[in-house]
């Protein structure tokens, strides 16, 4: 399902003006990653294509959807979107309840919920914590608890607001899988990062945001080679890219791979 | 003898059947910067709330062992004595803000405002602290509409500003941008060269790596490695244990199974990578 942008601006109430004119298309099954400055407007733009914010002009479009004609809830049948604290998002009583609430308010079948809920539970690997209230949990399989709880309601689109903060290498990689099961899927994964290895390891396309506008956007590579460019957002590139262009290679490299081969 | 000392610390909070931290030694000398690393579950918070005082005397459970700060013990120490000499910022800054303040400004003088520092001074030090941390355009900002890596820039400022003898960062840039990460590092290594100490948990091993004096890495409430941030974050025992690594480490160590790599030791900054894989 494609997200279409025109021109969106938005100003919070106390009148900052977090978005100046965004114009953007995501297409179906695309796996974009969001980056740039504390402040730039990341999670405000994001928060748009679900309704939990309306456009002070301009117009969001999911799918057919004009969002500022959708109610949240219906949204959400649409669009899911896991928030960066997952203390915001969670207050069921045990982790199963937490999961099968989603799919539940969307009126699917107990047979299809089951479904869901299972599929959901063994891909963030909480199929042994069912019972457990989330916030006896640590924060990592809070975090979890939160991915899962959007990924069974089975949304085309998919929204994680920086998935790996104080994360440790073992579950990033377990993030990282999840996004990668849910692209198999064909949903479109839209994820608001710091961790500019990550989003170089997992992302195809990358949209860096400066104070409310647009920096750049485009193919991995093509972004996350423009060390001056991404300067101005607060954005270094990834660490074997800044590598490669020390050792003066003469392509973009992003991950671990590329830059073996082209040291060959 | 070592400003920070502690010795043989275990603690066990009032729920868990296990103990968090297990017989932990640790020494810190007065203006050195340790990095504390560990996956999660290690004991990392854990620890900060140990110096901190808030274990055990918010938290209570049970502890044994001494920890020692300047001399003084936290056991004979009262919460609010403990606090002019340790500040801790919190690893989420939601949990931090007072919720009592309508601006970015209050909020960091709120500290001070306790402790009955005078007006004039208070302006003054809530000022310095704002732009050493690059926050003075916040100030009339409230702290509730600010960004997740904002509020964290805050909470810092707001411990910073109090002047610690000993400064506890849990996690302090886990939401900030990457240039705004290495200059928060910065700063922090700048306290400790005017004779801060510092203890600071941190993922971000580059800069880690660039900053810190020492490395202390905890696994499962233990202390598993300790060292100068080179030897540690080099060890091949990190990712079998959950550690994350460098980028430029696991690039070399895979290039030196191919011979690209000749160098004996890896490297963990762009500057040791970039020397080692020159031609």
């Amino acid at each position: 399902m494609k997200i279409s942008i025109n021109d969106l601006r938005f100003t919070y109430p106390a009148g900052v003006e977090a978005l100046r004119g965004i114009s953007l298309e995501i297409n179906p099954g695309e796996q974009v990653a969001i980056v740039g400055q504390n402040g730039a407007g990341k999670t405000t733009l994001v928060r748009h294509f679900n309704g939990l914010l309306r456009p002070s002009s301009g117009s969001v479009w999911v799918g057919d959807w004009d969002t500022s004609k959708y109610s949240v809830a219906k949204l959400a049948s649409r669009v899911g979107y896991v928030f960066q604290n997952p203390d915001e998002q969670l207050f069921s009583r045990d982790v199963l309840t937490e999961v099968a609430f989603g799919p539940k308010n969307l009126g699917y079948k107990k047979n299809k919920v089951d479904e869901l809920v299972g599929c959901a539970l063994a891909l963030t690997e909480l199929n042994d914590k069912t019972e457990t209230n989330p916030y006896d949990l640590s924060p990592t399989w809070r975090k979890m608890v939160a991915l899962a709880s959007i990924i069974a309601m089975d949304t085309p689109i998919v929204i994680f607001d920086e998935p790996t903060t104080g994360q440790d290498a073992v579950n990033i990689a377990r993030i990282a899988n999840v996004i990668a099961e849910i692209k198999k899927e064909g949903k479109t994964v839209i994820t608001i990062t710091h961790d500019i290895d990550f989003c170089a390891e997992n992302f195809e396309r990358v949209i860096a945001l400066s104070n409310g506008e647009v920096l750049l956007d485009g193919e991995a590579h093509d972004v996350l080679g423009r060390e001056e460019i991404l300067a101005k957002t607060y954005v270094d590139p990834p660490q074997l890219t800044r590598l490669g262009k020390a050792l003066g290679l003469k392509e973009t490299v992003i991950n671990q791979e590329e830059f073996l081969n082209a040291l060959k | 003898m070592a400003f920070v000392n502690l010795q043989n610390v275990t603690y066990k909070y009032p729920l868990t059947k296990t103990p968090v931290l297990q017989n932990i030694n640790l020494q810190v000398n007065e203006g050195e910067f340790v990095a504390v690393m560990g996956p999660n579950g290690a004991g990392k918070s854990t620890l900060c709330y140990a110096l901190a005082g808030f274990v055990p005397h918010f938290f209570k459970g049970e502890i044994s062992g001494s920890i020692e700060v300047d001399g003084k013990k936290s056991s004979e120490s009262t919460l609010d004595e403990w606090v002019l000499n340790v500040g801790l910022a919190f690893q989420n800054p939601f949990n931090q803000i007072s919720g009592a303040k309508y601006t970015v400004f209050e909020e960091i003088a709120f500290g001070l405002e306790n402790i009955g520092v005078p007006r004039e001074e208070m302006k003054d030090r809530v000022d310095e602290a704002m732009s050493l941390t690059g926050i003075s355009d916040l100030a009339d900002r409230s702290p509730y509409s600010l960004s997740g890596g904002q509020q964290q820039r805050v909470a810092l400022t707001s411990i910073l500003v109090m002047r610690p003898r000993l400064l506890v960062l849990d996690e302090p840039t886990s939401q900030m941008d990457p240039i705004g990460t290495r200059e928060v590092f910065g700063v922090v290594r700048k306290m400790a060269e005017e004779g801060m100490t510092v203890v600071m948990v941190e993922h971000k091993v580059e800069w880690i790596a660039h900053f810190a004096d020492r490395v202390i890495a905890l696994k499962e409430g233990r202390v598993f490695l300790e060292g100068k941030p080179n030897d540690v974050l080099t060890s091949d025992l990190l990712v079998e244990n959950g550690f994350g690594i460098s980028r430029y480490t696991s690039a070399a160590r895979e290039a030196k199974k191919q011979g690209l790599w000749k160098k004996d030791k890896l490297p963990v900054t762009l500057f040791e990578a970039a020397e080692g894989f020159k031609p």
